[in-house]
């Protein structure tokens, strides 16, 4: 998954795109399309439309190098809102052309809202505990298990997969948490 | 309950005591089921009285929830072409990347991205480097070798581009091997960042100074290309040691976008007269040479590459100067497009390759042969 890139290079992305330079475009691609492609992916699931959201989404930054402020925030968050935004509008879309009932498309928008906002976390969290969270869910390591692979103390590998899943649970509330629908860094 | 036991619960007398700190520092283990047995009973005990961590150990719970194996979903290599055309349909780039540099472009980040799947645990994991040289010749060597030797070799165009290089020797096999010996020490995630940072400057700068790089000279020790056939090289060298990896840890890999083949597969047919020719003064060619008049045809193979990217070349085989044309064919060989390219990578042996053949099968040999001697380390 992309790693969040230095402020400097958000800013200097920025300008050359607005010079357009098409090797500019190719990195920020490069850098950037699998978080955009997993997220709309996350939230309509289907292959095929993640992939027309990840052409729109490159496309509107192309176009509009300026809708882009690198003063307030990085560039990676603002492409992941812009992505969220894009493929709920598409997923609502789609539903209110089938057969649920409104309350049935608010749930579902909720659902893929979160689960958006849970991969974003996941992907932007520190190394450390996102490392850690990999090892007890997806390995099925125990706590300390997690603390000898990890070479830390068994109170770290504890201290890592609760502050893991606080910053996780930020996810769920229901008012847009910090650095996400706005895109504070 | 036995006599002598005390506490309310059947187990709660047996459980080591906890305070209320350790038991809140293990929610996050707990949540995860990653604590032991005697741990999550004291905790769930420790929840029916304690309603702060009652309340965050619901929030942890429901956030395991949404935890989710990130799908192996690779991009779809194609899709970049696609994106990217569709960016520059809504609005053309005022500084394009050069056409004979967008293979380039495309091979190294499709490299990059096998690299950013496979993550940190291969760089050891051992790769067969193949080519030709009168026979197969093999070289076992990791996977950060191969990428520092990219990284080497493409540092012939950056010298080109005057581009600040290291200095070593120009014969792509030395420089590979100076480069081996001075990055020996190096982590493969930082000559990765070498090598893609370089490959990003090569397109960077040649969209800059345009077309009128196109016929710089890029030295390789015994041999020059002009920069637009450079970069083709390249691009055809980044895909198959791309393909070696990808063999070497058992992943998928694609070849190139037809187009972009396209333009590999007319670099190796316009380097065979002169490959032709210097396997002649060697005495290795089967068939004799035929003296032609300055500017007259000579005789020409009719090379028919089928599948995608393919297309009909025709080889001058008397003088590289020579024009080839159809009319002068002496013999049609017909072969896959990807097969070609491994004959001229020196992955397939030219004994050994699947062609149709039809005419002198002497000339058909020496054109096999010597696309197999393109190949280098």
């Amino acid at each position: 998954m992309a790693t969040p890139a230095p402020p400097r290079w958000d800013r200097k992305m920025q300008q050359r795109l607005a010079r357009g330079e098409e090797a500019a475009l190719g990195e920020l691609y490069d850098r950037y399309a699998s978080l955009v492609h997993s997220l709309a992916h996350r939230v309509l699931d289907d292959d095929e439309a993640a992939n027309h959201i990840t052409r729109e989404v490159f496309g509107f930054l192309w176009e509009n190098p300026d809708a882009y402020d690198p003063r307030r925030g990085s560039l990676r968050s603002w492409i992941a809102a812009l992505t969220q935004r894009r493929a709920v509008q598409r997923l609502r879309h789609a539903e209110n052309r089938g057969r649920s009932s409104q309350d049935e498309i608010e749930a579902k928008v909720r659902e893929a809202n979160t689960a958006a906002r849970a991969d974003f976390i996941v992907t932007s969290m520190p190394a450390p505990l996102r490392d850690a969270l990999e090892l007890a869910y997806f390995r099925r390591r125990d706590y300390r298990q997690t603390a000898a692979d990890l070479g830390v103390t068994e109170d770290e590998a504890r201290r890592r997969l609760r502050l893991g899943l606080q910053l996780l649970s930020t996810a769920m509330a229901p008012a847009a948490p910090a650095g996400l629908d706005g895109w504070q860094r | 309950m036995t006599a002598g036991t005390t506490g309310p619960g059947p187990d709660r007398g047996r459980l080591p005591p906890y305070d209320h700190s350790t038991l809140k520092s293990l929610l996050g283990a707990w949540a995860l089921a990653a604590c032991s047995r005697e741990e999550s009973l004291a905790v769930e005990v420790h929840l029916t009285d304690c309603a702060s961590c009652a309340d965050e150990a619901l929030r942890l719970r429901d956030a395991v929830g949404l935890l989710h194996q990130e799908e192996t979903l690779d991009l779809d290599p194609l899709l970049r072409s696609r994106v990217l055309s569709g960016c520059l349909d809504r609005r053309p780039a005022r500084i394009p990347v050069p056409e004979w540099a967008g293979p380039y472009d495309a091979e190294s980040a499709r490299l990059d991205a096998l690299l950013r799947d496979l993550g940190d645990g291969y760089w050891d994991a051992p790769v067969e480097l193949r080519w030709y040289e009168d026979k197969r010749v093999a070289r076992e060597v990791s996977v950060a070798q191969v990428i520092g030797h990219l990284c080497a070799v493409d540092g012939l165009v950056a010298s080109a581009l005057g581009l600040p290089i290291d200095e070593l020797p120009f014969d792509p096999a030395q420089r590979t091997e100076s480069y081996w010996a001075t990055a020996r020490n190096v982590p493969g995630a930082p000559l990765r960042a070498r090598w893609r940072e370089q490959s990003q400057t090569l397109v960077r700068t040649v969209s800059f100074a345009g077309h009128g790089t196109a016929g710089l000279d890029v030295g390789y020790g015994a041999f020059t290309l002009p920069l637009r056939d450079a970069f083709l090289d390249r691009a055809f060298e980044c895909w198959i040691h791309a393909w070696d990896i990808a063999e070497a840890v058992d992943y998928p890999y694609d070849p190139p976008a037809p187009r972009n083949l396209n333009r590999m597969i007319d670099l190796a047919a316009r380097m065979l007269p002169t490959a032709i020719a210097g396997r002649r003064r060697a005495g290795l060619t089967a068939s004799p040479a035929r003296l032609t008049a300055a500017g007259s045809p000579g005789r020409s193979v009719h090379l028919e590459v089928e599948g995608q990217g393919g297309g009909n070349w025709y080889i001058a085989l008397d003088s590289p100067g020579a024009p080839a044309t159809a009319e002068e064919a002496v013999a049609h060989v017909a072969l896959d497009s990807v097969e070609f390219c491994q004959l001229a990578a020196g992955h397939l042996e030219p004994e050994r390759i699947a062609v149709g053949q039809d005419g002198d099968r002497d000339v058909i040999r020496d054109v096999l042969f010597a696309a197999a001697s393109l190949s280098r380390l």
